[in-house]
């Protein structure tokens, strides 16, 4: 790719940049001219929003870093000494505290997004990939940063998720204790966790780098599942996206800023208050309140290994998705059967949420296990099924013509459907 | 229907945030094993709170005179005081009263001084385990964060202060525990510490358990969240410059939008 | 799905120059910026020195248990203070002193607090390469001018603090200080 190409931008400065460096060029093929599905909703507005976030949680973390002293001993108090001590420290720290929850929120309901609309199919699926590795990095990322304040929760988490791992026969026992670099979790485990987790962000930065880079080599998805077919069925990124996108990031920051400054903790757990104490377990240990689905197919297994297989394959079996899914339509706007059934796959992630915080007596024992049943059961056996036997609806000729209406408006008349989406 | 979709989504939005705050509030999972502490009025509940500093000053005379016997507040110093109304000379005067750890002497061996504004509050025993052989094996838990580290917040503290009583008929307590209505398992190893009149107020006013209770709340309130009152300010200020912003991007938005239609 | 503001818009074109949705726009990126200029505040200064630095950024000092002659040793802001209580002897060489004998001229007026010429307080950093010179214990060697003397390369401080023996180039420096009785004084 040799050859300088001369900029075409009028400010000097900017072209002379952009001769050497064509940045300004880039930003403005992939951000500006950007042809975009004219039809987009709201829904997609999340995933700009969690980069949005993913900026705010690392300007916020790198200040807390400053002030933060990763020592089992000091750790605890210099959280408190951010509160009380360091200028808007308090402000930093409930960014960071409550932006985490917002991160996740934002990333389920551009799951969901894209599992209603079928965004993993052809030609996506290695994009979808790439989103599934995003969440397991933020998924880790967000369990070590749990454990530096070095509360009782911070602890106790800590050692029953490292612990799990001791379920692998023969190198289980050896891994946990490569993990805790030590027989238990204490300072070389705090030590590490802070290490990563100021490492890991920076590596999803790069993650989600590939899965944009993917996504603009295949174009963005759609409500209607269906392809681009002309220019007519696009708009520029900017202005269109740019101003839909700054609108959600206004309601998106207004939400957030009722959690930090008028209920700071209450998706928390007051035992994190309680410096950690290794002699003495708390009544209840309970994650965060986005592992708790996760937990709560680790608990509805009797068999240890089991728990954590289970556990790991709800979120392995995600990667194989698109290849479990056997619809050749798209957008579960097309398929009458799929846009039901998959709330009841929202509600069983719900009730094992709900599960999760709760013992594992009683009544949540049974509705955990219906609970992850179900969840297995959507993506292993349903969706392979219904992809063959639900009959969908018929597709539009194209996306301008749903949006726009042109001629005799709507679907055209049976026998001239448009072609599901091409597989090469 | 695109606006249908529109709304979708945002309700989805909603939802999830309805159900995490429903989810978040939920009563204590003690609920079998304690009731529920009944809500009290505070000064800075709700999202235009503001802190009773009367109220405060005399719950930090409360706490010297009756909690700090057994319990510490380890992560406050006196300088933080400021955050409840006292002077600066008010500050000086009260950490000269306390006699605190001041270093090493020339021989090496720890000596203790005046308080200064710098100092952290005076701790009532050197460490855990001085604290607990003083205490039968107890620990007096640090004080500084207690109303966030227990469920029910400052209801909670209210609550096990004043809920001190004579175990019911059959209650079976066991040797040097003290049975309160609303201790999770009933059986707490502290005796009941506040007695009506046992504080006398400079400014007059009521003293019986209910109002000590009361104000001594409001100051561990204050302890463990001292930024609050400040930060509802900024709140309202953002929450109403955020809506603004919302307004003003969704009318561009139309604007933009609009001839696309 | 007719857009009451699309018959609005199609009134006005770019070519009306300054339209209601460039003021729409003008107010939202105000607004913006004026909303990450407040982030951004916040977070630079969360690196000003926080509360606790703060508070023992000055340091008070009672006089009182210092008798003439002694000296005291105090830390500010990471740094040794020299606190003096000086003898009339003492006082009078130093104000006796012709200024062109000074490597660094100075009168001891100007070193002192007036109408508390007995107390010198200076930082006990020695200006030629930062030892803490010697002389505040009564054990100390003070040098030739009954001052300061440093170990590490032999310069010498006389009673107001000022070089008179090199390789130090310039007197002790002085801190901020003010007297707020008669027997305390408060540094910084």
């Amino acid at each position: 790719m040799a050859g300088i190409n001369k900029s075409e931008f009028p400010n000097p400065v900017i072209n002379w940049i952009d001769t050497r460096l064509p940045i300004f060029t880039m930003m403005q093929k992939e951000y500006g001219t950007f042809p975009t599905p004219r039809n987009f909703n709201y829904l997609w507005n999340f995933g700009a929003l969690a980069m949005v976030i993913m900026m705010i949680m690392i300007a916020t973390g790198i200040f807390l870093a400053m002030n933060y002293q990763p020592n089992t001993a000091l750790a605890f108090d210099s959280v408190q000494r951010i509160m009380r001590d360091v200028n808007y420290g308090w402000l930093i720290r409930y960014v960071h505290q409550n932006g985490a929850s917002m991160f996740f929120i934002v990333t389920y309901i551009h799951i969901f997004r894209g599992m209603y609309y079928g965004s993993y199919k052809y030609p996506r699926e290695l994009l979808w990939m790439l989103g599934v590795v995003i969440m397991l990095i933020m998924m880790a990322t967000a369990f070590m940063g749990y454990v530096l304040p070095w509360g009782q929760m911070s602890y106790w988490g800590a050692t029953v998720i490292t612990n799990l791992f001791s379920a692998f026969p023969i190198v289980g026992q050896p891994i946990v204790t490569w993990l805790w670099g030590g027989f238990s979790v204490d300072l070389p485990t705090l030590n590490r966790f802070y290490a990563l987790h100021y490492l890991l962000p920076f590596v999803l930065v790069g993650v989600v780098f590939l899965h944009v880079a993917a996504l603009h080599i295949t174009g963005s998805n759609n409500p209607l599942g269906i392809d681009v077919k002309s220019p007519q069925d696009t708009v520029p990124f900017h202005p269109y996206y740019t101003v839909k996108d700054s609108v959600g990031v206004c309601v998106f920051l207004l939400i957030f800023a009722l959690l930090v400054f008028f209920w700071p903790n209450v998706l928390g757990d007051p035992n994190n208050f309680i410096p950690a104490n290794p002699l003495q377990t708390p009544s209840d240990i309970v994650p965060e309140w986005y592992f708790l689905p996760y937990y709560a197919i680790l608990r509805s297994v009797p068999n240890k290994l089991g728990g954590v297989c289970l556990m790991f394959g709800s979120i392995l079996v995600l990667f194989v998705l698109p290849w479990l899914d056997t619809s050749p339509v798209r957008s579960a706007r097309f398929r009458p059967i799929y846009r039901q059934v998959i709330w009841l796959f929202v509600l069983s992630f719900v009730v094992l949420g709900y599960c999760g915080m709760n013992k594992p007596e009683g009544i949540y024992v049974i509705l955990s296990r219906i609970a992850t049943l179900y969840y297995f059961f959507h993506f292993l056996v349903l969706l392979p099924i219904l992809g063959k036997l639900e009959r969908p609806l018929p597709l539009p000729e194209s996306i301008s013509r749903a949006v726009l209406g042109g001629g005799g408006g709507g679907p055209m008349p049976s026998g001239a459907t448009a072609k599901p989406m091409e597989k090469a | 229907m695109r606006a249908f979709r529109n709304l979708l989504a945002a309700g989805m939005f909603g939802a999830a945030m309805f159900a995490l705050l429903t989810i978040a509030a939920r009563p204590a999972r003690a609920q079998e094993e304690a009731p529920t502490p009944p809500a009290q009025n505070w000064s800075f509940n709700g999202v235009f709170g503001g802190l009773d500093l009367a109220a405060a000053q005399r719950g930090f005379q409360v706490y010297s005179e009756v909690c700090s016997t057994c319990h510490s507040m380890n992560l406050l110093h006196y300088r933080d005081l400021e955050g409840i109304g006292l002077t600066e000379d008010q500050i000086k005067a009260v950490a000269a009263a306390v006699t605190v750890p001041v270093g090493l002497d020339d021989q090496g061996n720890p000596k203790t001084g005046p308080g200064t504004p710098a100092s952290q509050f005076r701790a009532p025993f050197a460490n855990e385990q001085a604290a607990r052989a003083a205490m039968n094996g107890a620990l007096p838990p640090d004080l500084s964060v207690i109303v966030n580290a227990r469920t029910g917040h400052a209801n909670y503290v209210y609550a096990i202060l004043t809920g001190f009583q004579e175990a019911p008929p059959g209650f079976k307590m066991m040797g040097g525990m003290n049975y309160n209505e609303y201790f999770p398992g009933h059986q707490i190893a502290m005796p009941q510490p506040l007695h009506d009149g046992q504080v006398t107020f400079a400014d007059g006013a009521p003293n019986r358990i209910e109002n000590e209770a009361h104000d001594v709340v409001t100051f561990l309130y204050w302890a463990a969240n001292p930024e609050a009152i400040q930060r509802k300010q900024i709140g309202v200020r953002v929450v109403l410059f955020l809506v603004f912003m919302t307004g003003i991007t969704y009318a561009v938005k139309r604007k933009v939008w609009a001839d696309l239609h | 799905m007719a857009d009451p503001s699309a018959a609005v818009a199609g009134h006005h074109g770019p070519a009306d120059g300054v339209t209601k949705r460039d003021f729409l726009q003008l107010i939202a990126l105000s607004g913006a910026a004026i909303g990450t200029a407040a982030i951004g505040w916040a977070l630079v200064d969360s690196m000003n020195p926080s509360k606790d630095v703060l508070a023992v950024s000055a340091t008070e000092v009672d006089l009182t248990p210092i008798t003439e002659g002694m000296g005291i040793t105090v830390m500010w802001q990471g740094k040794p203070i020299f606190v003096r209580h000086r003898t009339p002897a003492e006082i009078k060489s130093a104000e006796d002193v012709q200024l062109s004998q000074l490597i660094e001229p100075a009168t001891d007026a100007s070193r002192v607090k007036p109408g508390h010429d007995q107390w010198i307080v200076l930082i006990g950093i020695c200006t030629h390469l930062g030892c803490i010179p010697l002389g505040n214990k009564p054990t100390d060697p003070r040098g030739d001018w009954g001052g300061w003397f440093c170990p590490c390369h032999g310069s010498q401080y006389d009673t107001s603090g000022r070089v008179r023996h090199g390789p130090a180039p310039l007197n002790l420096y002085l801190p901020p200080y003010a007297f707020e009785t008669d027997t305390k004084i408060k540094i910084g």
